[in-house]
């Protein structure tokens, strides 16, 4: 391999990404939208669910648990209706996906026996959401109950007494918020660097057998590492500026907290960008089409770092096979490796065996990419 | 001319044949250039020509024959002889969105031009290619014929002792060809040998010597004059006449005619002896009440050699197929 060569590669693969102002827009715009509609869009908390309410009784009791609902982040009462036409009504259109309903004798038993039953509706369509309403439904009710249980003892001349023989004192660690952002957003960054890292090398192969010029650079003396080299160094400084881009955005903009070394991202982050740039690079190798490359590239990126990278859907979840196809998925290294930079704070050394998976990953690929490299046209 | 090939063959095919499916592309070549020979590759779109060049590149294996340049086995070692070639294909492959300079600069890097020879060479090439002066424009502003200069001024800035150009005045204005043949020239004189494509017949002339190219087949080679004076077989009369069709039927039914075709309101008579049909075709056709205003011998341009070989050849050949 010679130098010299390698840096006539790269100069003039800066000069064409430096003349050609459309892809570099793209390159640098993509994922700074792209963050934003995630950041924004992807949220798994549940926050003012709209409820609706039907009280068959109107007493002072039945009101106290609606103000409870209403005071609890997780709901807003949108609706308070007067008939089950009505719950049904508000739950099919869609404009209440949670209803309770308060039976006429809520009060009198209450008062007589001290337990009475109210009736929650779920709309179960997204199950998820279902069962955090319910979960949060159960926490409100019983919050409830206690309070009114207490008055209850203590209008029949009782001690004050709760039983509570276990009491379970939680701490949470790393995303002491439990906000899903927290969680969601370094994943994020790691799928947008997947995606425009591969689109951006995908292309200038392909590009340069499209336009005739890869002819006369094969008949040069020129050798495969050289191009590849040549051709990868520039996207990884783009690469870089992405990266920044994206992770600046979420610890700053997104306020994720970054407890790791900047050093340790920068290490992670570099290595993360080879394996994309050069699955770019060999796409673009095989496939000599411009088109064809970006698409097999988006492919290749976007669907397994969606699905199978624990971006959002915890790998340990998922059925065996899955998981072990998911070793397979370059991403779910980096992803798990920002996330614990991000939240735990995590060293290089603890980030050992996601790094050297990704050291393996890179020379993989790059070693096929300079094979599939031929000087030939047939 | 021949000497020069005896004494040093830069490029040599042997029997060099390409098939792609059933298709051959290539069939059976064998040719060699000498030292500072400006070999000619004639023929139509589609004879073989480009495929002949890319195999002589190392840019496709020969299905059989062999291919040495400067001694190299182009199968065997195409790297080895990357180093000793210059090479502009067909398509126009520099870099449109560079500037002469950058293009330049990078196939310097590329052939690991000396440094410090590096801006003499790149000067060299830019007045070679009457480029000064638009050594900041992009490439995509150049004229076609200019585009096709700066391609040989890359092409030659590592200084090969051998130039593969496929096709490089195609679509080239008259002018401009004439230019870039002189360039071609005065490398050769250099001592470069230069393999050079076209589909302008008239070309040849420029060439040391030619090749004429028909579906894959080498049908005829060597100097223009050579090609002139034998490649048809005969020698060429020029007969103007009052009924041209009757004449035509005529003829080709007269003692010592090969061959008789329609050029223009005139007919071409090819023969055996020209003197002796000269003498002799006047009383032939006056007998027949079919006198000739004109008859005289004329030389064949090699257009017409060409445009006879190429029809001969491929009648012959749809006939055997």
């Amino acid at each position: 391999m010679k130098l010299r060569r390698l840096k006539a590669i790269a100069v003039k693969e800066v000069l064409q990404i430096w003349r050609d102002p459309r892809s570099l827009m793209i390159a640098l715009l993509l994922p700074f939208t792209q963050m934003f509609l995630f950041g924004y869009g992807v949220n798994l908390d549940l926050k003012h669910l709209p409820v609706c309410t039907f009280d068959r009784e109107g007493s002072q009791l039945s009101q106290d648990l609606f103000k409870h609902f209403q005071a609890s982040q997780y709901f807003a009462i949108a609706r308070n209706v007067t008939s089950y036409a009505d719950v049904v009504a508000a739950i099919d259109h869609g404009t209440c996906s949670f209803a309770i309903v308060v039976p006429p004798d809520f009060s009198e038993r209450l008062n007589d026996t001290g337990a009475a039953s109210v009736q929650a509706i779920v709309d179960a369509t997204d199950d998820n959401t279902a069962n955090i309403a319910y979960g949060y439904a159960a926490a409100v009710v019983g919050d409830y109950s206690s309070t009114v249980q207490i008055r209850w003892q203590d209008r029949q001349g009782r001690a004050l007494q709760q039983i509570q023989p276990l009491v379970v004192q939680s701490r949470v660690w790393f995303n002491e918020d439990l906000e899903s952002r927290n969680f969601i957003i370094p994943g994020l960054v790691a799928m947008i660097m997947a995606l425009v890292g591969a689109q951006l090398t995908s292309l200038t192969i392909s590009r340069e057998w499209e336009r005739g010029t890869m002819e006369l650079l094969v008949s040069t003396p020129v050798q495969p590492n050289e191009v590849m080299f040549g051709k990868l160094a520039p996207y990884l400084i783009l690469g870089w500026v992405d990266a920044a881009f994206c992770l600046a955005l979420a610890a700053l903009w997104f306020g994720v907290p970054f407890r790791g070394t900047l050093f340790a991202l920068f290490v992670t982050t570099s290595l993360f960008l080879v394996v994309v740039l050069s699955i770019g690079y060999l796409l673009s190798v095989v496939i000599r089409s411009q088109v064809g490359a970006s698409q097999i590239a988006l492919l290749v990126t976007m669907l397994p770092t969606t699905l199978l990278s624990g971006y959002i859907f915890p790998i340990d979840q998922m059925p065996k096979a899955l998981q072990t196809i998911t070793y397979l998925i370059y991403s779910r290294y980096y992803v798990s490796i920002v996330k614990d930079l991000f939240l735990k704070g995590s060293s290089l050394a603890e980030l050992s065996t996601p790094i050297l998976f990704l050291v393996v990953y890179a020379t993989a690929v790059m070693v096929l990419a300079a094979r599939a490299f031929r000087k030939r046209l047939d | 001319m021949n000497g020069r090939i005896a004494a040093e063959p830069q490029v040599v095919a042997e029997g060099l044949v390409k098939r792609f499916g059933d298709f051959v592309a290539v069939d059976h070549v064998s040719f060699q250039i000498g030292r500072g020979e400006i070999m000619g590759f004639l023929g139509p779109n589609g004879a073989g020509k480009s495929t002949i060049i890319r195999i002589l590149c190392g840019l496709l294996l020969p299905s059989s024959g062999r291919a040495l340049v400067a001694g190299i086995d182009v199968a065997q070692d195409p790297e080895g002889v990357r180093e000793h070639i210059g090479y502009m294909s067909q398509k126009f492959s520099l870099y449109r969105d560079l500037t002469v300079e950058e293009n330049l600069r990078f196939f310097g890097g590329i052939y690991r031009v000396p440094h410090d020879k590096l801006a003499e060479r790149m000067r060299f090439a830019i007045d070679m290619a009457g480029l000064r002066g638009h050594e900041k424009n992009l490439v995509a502003t150049l004229a076609g014929g200019w585009q096709q200069r700066l391609a040989l001024g890359c092409a030659v800035l590592h200084r090969p002792p051998i130039l593969f150009l496929d096709e490089p005045t195609s679509g080239v204005e008259p002018t401009s060809r004439r230019r870039f043949w002189h360039l071609i020239h005065t490398l050769a004189d250099g001592g470069v040998s230069v393999l050079v494509s076209t589909h302008y017949m008239d070309e040849a002339e420029y060439c040391h010597r030619a090749a004429l190219i028909n579906r894959g087949r080498l049908i005829a080679s060597g100097s223009p004059d050579e090609l002139k004076r034998t490649a048809l077989g005969g020698e060429l009369l020029l007969l103007e006449c009052a009924n041209l069709g009757p004449t035509l039927a005529a003829l080709q039914q007269a003692p010592g005619v090969l061959d008789c075709s329609v050029f223009g309101n005139a007919l071409h008579v090819l023969v055996r002896v020209a003197e002796r049909a000269l003498r002799e075709l006047p009383a032939y056709l006056e007998r027949k009440n079919l006198p000739p205003s004109r008859l005289e011998r004329i030389h064949a341009s090699l257009e017409d050699v060409f445009v006879r070989l190429i029809a001969a050849d491929s009648a012959k050949r749809g006939e055997a197929a």
